[in-house]
């Protein structure tokens, strides 16, 4: 079995293949900011924050904070060369005007039609959705990186999401530490399996009805 | 021309059930001098207009833990602890609106606009008690202009006549508050004589700005 920081990169590294280059893309707090670490060679990619900016760049070294240079998730970042400022307004129009190329973020729930919960629990745990709603509404390429089942070991891959949407058909893929999985008109598509597990196991952590093709990819055993 | 006035007289505007922009992101681009007067004047039943609650010590989040707010439009608590326990509480009413959303509403306000059309939401609870139109097959939610008696503003840098530049991205929500608010009030670190800014490189026109608050320089 693999630890969470084992599964965080495999995940990470996973969805990082996904990129092309040129692209704009805007990763969520926590475990969607790995991607960052595992750009391929060749490859250059401009982050977006939505806070207002574009072409961020990593975390400074500690004593070279800006306290008035942070992404959304509150993290001092630096700026690469070519970067742009601008307001909030401009920001969500680049989000829901269809600019960003990929948005990774996590999830509580995804279930086989693309659906995401994201954003609260009744009665439990309500943050608000930020900028999660126009983020899913509005890119081209809506990325889910999560574990594939919750603390208690539930699937929180389901037929239909229980917990109050973020949007509705929204997600194209999913990338967890046991599969990848991909949204497609006739269902969720089971297209690889981590190098850990196999298909049966994955299928019985599902909850969701998976396509099952012919030959199952194998992923993270590098 | 803008009158540049003191943190306290400026606080002193605030009665109560004003309803006030305060632009911040989790504290920067906040106007944070205006902030703590306007704690210390203690004026409660405030509506509070902006992007997330802060924390609970720190930016906006100081007035809801002071309980000054009445009610807060905004899409994120998750950092304050205090908004969460008082909206369980019943005594502070939140509405949680997507941020794009959120923004644009307040745009729209600043800019005449008697409302947006915004396919963010639509199949949410986001969505409820509210007209939707489809044009080209795709739905859109009618989301209704959110206006302010007071904007507090916080920009870098403003010459006399009350043009703004911002710095980095602690410009944020400020240009499209600073537009949506009956009164502009702009809390700046550095304000020089006017042909000193690069026209080129104003953020937001003089014409929005009511009040000017030189930051004090604190002791680090």
């Amino acid at each position: 079995m693999l630890d969470k920081k084992q599964k965080r990169i495999m995940i990470g590294r996973r969805i990082a293949e996904e990129l092309n280059d040129g692209d704009f893309v805007n990763l969520g707090i926590g475990m969607p900011t790995e991607v960052a670490n595992h750009i391929p060679l060749g490859v250059k990619v401009y982050f977006h924050t939505e806070n207002g900016m574009l072409g961020v760049g990593p975390a400074p070294k500690p004593g070279e904070e800006d306290k008035d240079l942070i992404n959304a998730g509150a993290g001092y970042i630096t700026e690469t060369a070519g970067a742009s400022y601008f307001d909030s307004c401009l920001s969500f129009a680049i989000i829901r005007g269809g600019h960003l190329d990929m948005t990774v973020l996590g999830a509580l729930q995804v279930d086989q039609e693309g659906n995401l919960a994201n954003w609260m629990i009744p009665g439990k745990l309500v943050p608000g959705m930020g900028g999660a709603m126009d983020l899913v509404t509005g890119t081209k390429n809506v990325i889910i990186s999560m574990e594939h089942c919750d603390k208690h070991g539930n699937s929180k891959i389901l037929k239909k999401c229980t917990l109050p949407l973020t949007a509705a058909h929204c997600v194209n893929m999913i990338v967890t530490d046991m599969a990848v999985m991909r949204v497609t008109e006739k269902g969720l598509l089971l297209e690889e399996i981590a190098f850990w597990t196999n298909v049966d196991d994955v299928i019985k952590a599902t909850d969701a009805d998976l396509i099952i093709p012919e030959k199952v990819g194998i992923f993270g055993n590098q | 021309m803008p009158k540049t006035i003191t943190a306290k007289e400026a606080a002193q505007m605030i009665k109560p059930h004003s309803r006030v922009m305060f632009s911040t992101f989790l504290v920067v681009g906040a106007a944070e001098q205006l902030i703590d007067a306007l704690v210390e004047e203690n004026v409660k039943d405030i509506h509070m207009i902006t992007i997330a609650t802060d924390y609970d010590d720190k930016g906006v989040g100081k007035l809801i833990t002071n309980k000054q707010i009445k009610s807060v439009q905004c899409s994120h608590i998750g950092t304050n602890r205090s908004t969460q326990a008082q909206m369980n509480a019943g005594e502070l009413d939140v509405e949680l609106i997507p941020q794009g959303t959120l923004m644009e509403r307040i745009r729209a306000a600043g800019a005449g606009l008697g409302g947006i059309l915004t396919p963010t939401g639509v199949g949410t609870i986001v969505e409820e008690g509210k007209q939707k139109f489809t044009f080209d097959g795709k739905d859109y939610i009618l989301e209704m202009p959110i206006k302010a008696d007071f904007a507090f503003i916080k920009a870098q840098k403003a010459d006399k006549h009350g043009n703004l530049v911002y710095y980095k991205t602690a410009r944020n929500s400020n240009p499209a508050m600073a537009m949506a608010a009956k009164i502009t009030i702009v809390e700046v670190d550095e304000i020089v004589e006017v042909g000193q800014l690069d026209p080129e490189n104003v953020v937001t026109p003089g014409i929005f700005v009511n009040y000017l608050v030189k930051s004090e320089v604190k002791e680090c």
